[in-house]
């Protein structure tokens, strides 16, 4: 990011752009790993729904595609409450980096 | 503007107006809650936000994670602050200088900037009938600070500012029922909710967009920093909350109560308590008293509120569904 300097801030720490936290990744944080095992899945769209981290991406079509790396910080949410097909996850953890 | 139908696949599609690259911790509640709430319905928002973990850290220096308008002001004046837009908005239109849009106004805190600091603000924004809602995020302590003691905070938990110990077994006092104080206000719309139950959530925040006048909302948001759980569990233990009746789901409208969701089967609090470190030092020995204790207000609690819905001629409604059982879940949206 360029370095601003003080004169070209807009007056009163306003941010003017939306959204702008996209420009920032959090997906460093990441200890444990979300993995989508696709043939597990049936598309329910709890992993999505209870995302805190928005980084489940869906497709034009409303279906799911793997996870945004860049943002998702690895909290497990979506593996504890995939109920998976026939009680086989489609989401599992694993430890980054292995 | 008609209700957008809650259909998983297709509000999937939409755009998320909260978005990704904010620095909540991994797992919290909070950003659930407020994406549910944004996603729940198509009118313009804006937002005004009481100081807490989600305003410091949705937005820091020039990264925004909002995409409505939104303003922080102070702690303790999220409902002032958003009163005074709302009514800036009603004169401006009124004078004919900006178009009626149907802009919603929310006013988002945490239970310390609701409960406690924010309390006399949202009190007068309330009896001043602005047309507006104010969302709580209830994760019942000051987290942001480093979990210190709040009037949300419930029975028994160790906080730093009520340490269990030799001393105390954490806090003594029993947690405060806002939404009852804020229902005593005797406006139009409020409810509890919680992120596990998404349908019963957004259902709950159409409705009070239809109706005119001040609205309250109390969303329970686990923090599992404060509450010493796992990172996965918001969920699991949002729903926990709600079957165990430690979080009934109910609303009050023009005085009738409606208890939304009904547990098949009341868990006993201890399933709600066990997974929470918060609580580790209730289940040693000596303390055991406290378990009894709490479980005995969590019981008096809910049969009061069954005593109010019977008694304000809310038919109760025993959807034991949303967020659940998964498979009926899919079925449900209408």
């Amino acid at each position: 990011m360029s370095k601003k300097f003080w004169e070209k801030l807009p007056q009163g720490s306003v941010v003017l752009e939306a959204g702008s936290s996209a420009k920032f990744k959090t997906g460093g944080w990441r200890a444990m790993r979300p993995k989508w095992i696709e043939e597990n899945c049936i598309q329910c769209m709890f992993c999505w729904m209870y995302c805190p981290d928005m980084s489940v991406r869906v497709n034009a079509e409303g279906k799911r595609e793997d996870f945004n790396y860049e943002y998702c910080k690895g909290c497990g949410i979506c593996a504890l409450e995939c109920p998976g097909k026939k009680g086989v996850k489609a989401i599992v953890m694993e430890e980054e980096g292995k | 503007m008609t209700t957008k139908p809650l259909r998983l696949r297709e509000l999937a599609k939409g755009e998320d107006r909260f978005t990704f690259g904010h620095r909540m911790c991994a797992g919290c509640g909070a950003p659930i809650v407020v994406k549910q709430v944004l996603m729940a319905t198509d009118y313009p928002i804006i937002a005004s936000n009481a100081t807490g973990c989600l305003e410091v850290s949705s937005c820091i220096s020039s990264f925004t994670a909002w995409k409505i308008p939104w303003m922080h002001s102070a702690f303790e004046n999220a409902a002032a602050t958003i009163s005074g837009i709302e009514a800036m908005y009603r004169s401006l239109v009124k004078q004919g200088k900006i178009e009626d849009k149907q802009v919603k106004f929310i006013a988002f805190g945490g239970d310390g900037g609701t409960y406690d600091i924010g309390f006399q603000s949202l009190s007068g924004a309330m009896e001043r009938g602005h047309d507006m809602m104010y969302i709580c995020y209830d994760n019942g302590a000051y987290m942001n600070t480093g979990i210190q003691r709040s009037s949300a905070t419930p029975f028994g938990a160790d906080t730093t500012t009520c340490p269990a110990g030799d001393v105390i077994p954490g806090k003594l006092q029993q947690r405060k029922d806002l939404t009852k104080i804020m229902a005593a206000h005797g406006i139009p719309y409020v409810a509890q909710a919680s992120p596990s139950h998404w349908m019963d959530l957004m259902k709950k925040v159409q409705k009070a967009f239809e109706i005119k006048g001040p609205k309250f909302l109390n969303v329970i948001s686990p923090c599992n920093r404060g509450w010493r759980s796992k990172t996965d569990d918001a969920i699991k233990l949002s729903r926990l909350a709600v079957d165990t009746c430690y979080w009934p789901l109910y609303e009050i409208e023009n005085g009738v109560t409606r208890i939304n969701v009904k547990p098949k089967e009341k868990k006993p609090l201890v399933d709600f308590l066990k997974p929470q470190g918060r609580f580790k030092h209730m289940f040693s020995g000596a303390n055991e008293w406290m378990l009894t204790q709490a479980q005995e207000y969590v019981d008096r609690q809910w049969d009061l509120l069954q005593k109010q819905a019977a008694f304000s001629g809310g038919e109760e409604k025993a959807e034991d569904k949303p967020g659940a059982a998964p498979a009926e879940e899919k079925t449900e949206g209408q």
